[in-house]
């Protein structure tokens, strides 16, 4: 076993030796099967005597959008949970004690991460067609699961889950204290991130900004959401709109290397 | 069994204005358990942890075996460590803790079960950490350090928290690891708890060396005391006196320092002094130990 593979499994062993992981994965699940069961109602769902908001494919696609507008937060959360858990328990000096290269453990975590992420992103697909897909088949014009841009807007909706817990591993090696971390995430995903780009939207000129912010680039990727609904905003490519991503991942994870993975562990 | 000596050369460590360690050189050999002692606050976490690559020095070097310590391709397979009895995730199970650092010193969850039964935590192997006592996550420590079954162990205060018999059983398994020719350094800041299971002693206070020597060399600049009781106290007093000893009342007698059984024997017998007992007293380290720590001040 090299050296990589090692630290790899060590901390997929970490992981999975307590409860959080897969009770944060059940929750991603149960919340999107609330978010998509509800998206769909209110999107088929008319008084008497008038259309539904919308229907067809459209309605299918922004339920099924909900994965990342709403879904984020989790994989965000266990990425700086690899960190964050190891600094709150003192496990980082064992850990490094085992494998004293630190890039070799920030790198297994950050790999451990985009797995981790992957499989929240299927455990949210899972629960947002289990609950979605039979309300929009019985009360609107069908689930459309089987359509190309459906089955795209899923996979690019895991991808993108994956790429948020590499981000959130990052953002743990910059902000290692884990109850700042995760009121740091929360804040900034639930209220600045919205209103920012709300704000920057409706400014000409600023907008432009406003696609390079995370959420934005993720939806970029997935292709819609309901904050880029609301607000009249122009997204980046879905390739680029990756990039962006893994540029914020790349430039948090650097910055922890050189704070929080240089320090001296007393 | 090729066991690494550990050594630190001219180790100095500044967090911001506070001098940590400074100059500090000693030499830990193999096959003796070495004694790493100093009062609470006087630099010895810093140096193990300077010494386990966890912590950067900002003078001199700290080697295992003539390297440092993250120099080496399994250095957690080479020297076994237990800093902290707190660096342990409460919902882990004790197994758990252990098989999540098997990987990397290329070691079983078989293993895992040996040494856990090597510090008898059979029983506990399955609980979570969070309700073990401070005894038993002592015990899953030592088990960590013990994983990789390493040539050369580094213990912080491992017998913090044991109880009398725990503390017992610790000094026979120090005892048979140095035996078997390992490194074995165990710090501590009660002389009196590695007395009886140590070689060698180091003896830092705020972060420089006071002292390096076997045990029995430093029991040998302690010095003997006489114990003596006699029904006639303020007789004895008058002897000390007139021969210039100092004469402490302790207990139900009087302890004369630095005076050998026989020349306390042969004054009273000449003075036509009672005695009721009269005996030699070891070398107290304790006291040693304070006079030589509390000498840096």
């Amino acid at each position: 076993m090299s050296r990589f593979t090692a630290a790899l499994a060590a901390e997929w062993r970490k992981l999975t030796s307590t409860a959080l992981w897969w009770v944060l994965a059940l929750g991603m699940a149960a919340y999107l099967a609330f978010v998509g069961a509800a998206m769909a109602f209110s999107l088929t769902v008319a008084p008497e005597g008038q259309a539904p908001p919308l229907g067809g494919l459209d309605a299918a696609l922004t339920v099924y959008g909900v994965l990342n507008a709403v879904g984020y937060v989790f994989p965000l959360v266990v990425g700086t949970l690899l960190v964050t858990t190891e600094v709150r328990h003192k496990t980082l000096t064992q850990t490094l004690l085992a494998e004293p290269r630190r890039g070799v453990v920030l790198g297994a975590k950050l790999v451990l991460a985009a797995g981790i992420g992957l499989l929240y992103g299927v455990a949210g697909v899972v629960g947002l067609v289990a609950a979605g897909a039979p309300v929009l088949s019985a009360v609107g014009d069908g689930a459309f699961l089987g359509d190309p841009q459906v089955v795209r807007a899923l996979l690019l909706g895991v991808l993108v889950t994956g790429l948020w817990a590499v981000l959130g591993t990052g953002f743990g090696a910059v902000v290692p204290h884990q109850v700042a971390a995760v009121v740091a995430i929360l804040a900034f995903t639930q209220f600045v991130e919205p209103i920012a780009r709300l704000a920057l939207g409706a400014v000409d000129g600023l907008s432009v900004v406003s696609a390079y912010l995370p959420g934005a680039a993720a939806d970029a990727v997935v292709g819609a959401s309901l904050v880029s609904q609301m607000g009249d905003v122009d997204l980046l490519p879905a390739w680029a709109g990756a990039l962006v991503l893994l540029g914020y991942a790349a430039a948090l994870t650097f910055a922890g290397r050189l704070t929080t993975f240089a320090r001296d562990v007393v | 069994m090729e066991a690494p000596a550990l050594e630190v050369v001219g180790l100095g460590k500044s967090f911001g204005s506070v001098r940590a360690v400074d100059d500090l050189s000693f030499r830990v050999e193999p096959g003796r358990v070495t004694g790493f002692l100093g009062p609470n606050g006087s630099g010895k976490t810093t140096t193990l942890r300077m010494l386990l690559g966890l912590v950067r020095p900002s003078d001199g070097r700290a080697l295992v075996g003539g390297h440092a310590y993250a120099e080496h391709p399994v250095p957690g397979a080479l020297v076994g460590a237990a800093l902290e009895a707190t660096g342990f995730h409460p919902g882990r199970t004790g197994a758990a803790h252990l098989a999540a650092y098997a990987p990397q010193v290329g070691v079983g969850r078989e293993r895992c079960r040996e040494v856990l039964e090597q510090v008898g935590l059979t029983a506990a192997a399955d609980r979570k950490v969070g309700g073990y006592s401070l005894g038993m996550r002592q015990h899953l420590g030592l088990a960590t350090a013990l994983l990789a079954d390493p040539p050369a162990l580094v213990l912080d205060e491992p017998a913090n928290g044991l109880d009398p018999e725990g503390i017992v059983w610790l000094r026979g398994f120090l005892r048979h690891l140095a035996a078997q020719g390992r490194t074995v350094l165990v710090s501590s800041h009660v002389l009196g708890e590695v007395q009886h299971t140590v070689d060698d002693v180091v003896v830092i206070a705020r972060g420089s060396l006071v002292h390096a020597s076997s045990l029995s060399e430093l029991a040998a600049t302690a010095g003997a005391r006489t114990y003596v009781e006699t029904p006639t106290p303020e007789r004895l007093a008058e002897l000390c006196a007139e021969r210039g000893w100092t004469c402490a009342p302790t207990g139900a007698g009087h302890e004369v320092p630095d005076v050998p059984a026989a020349e306390v024997g042969a004054a009273a017998y000449a003075a036509g002094l009672e005695l009721h007992q009269l005996a030699t007293r070891g070398a107290d380290l304790e006291d040693v130990f304070l006079r030589l720590t509390g000498a840096a001040a």
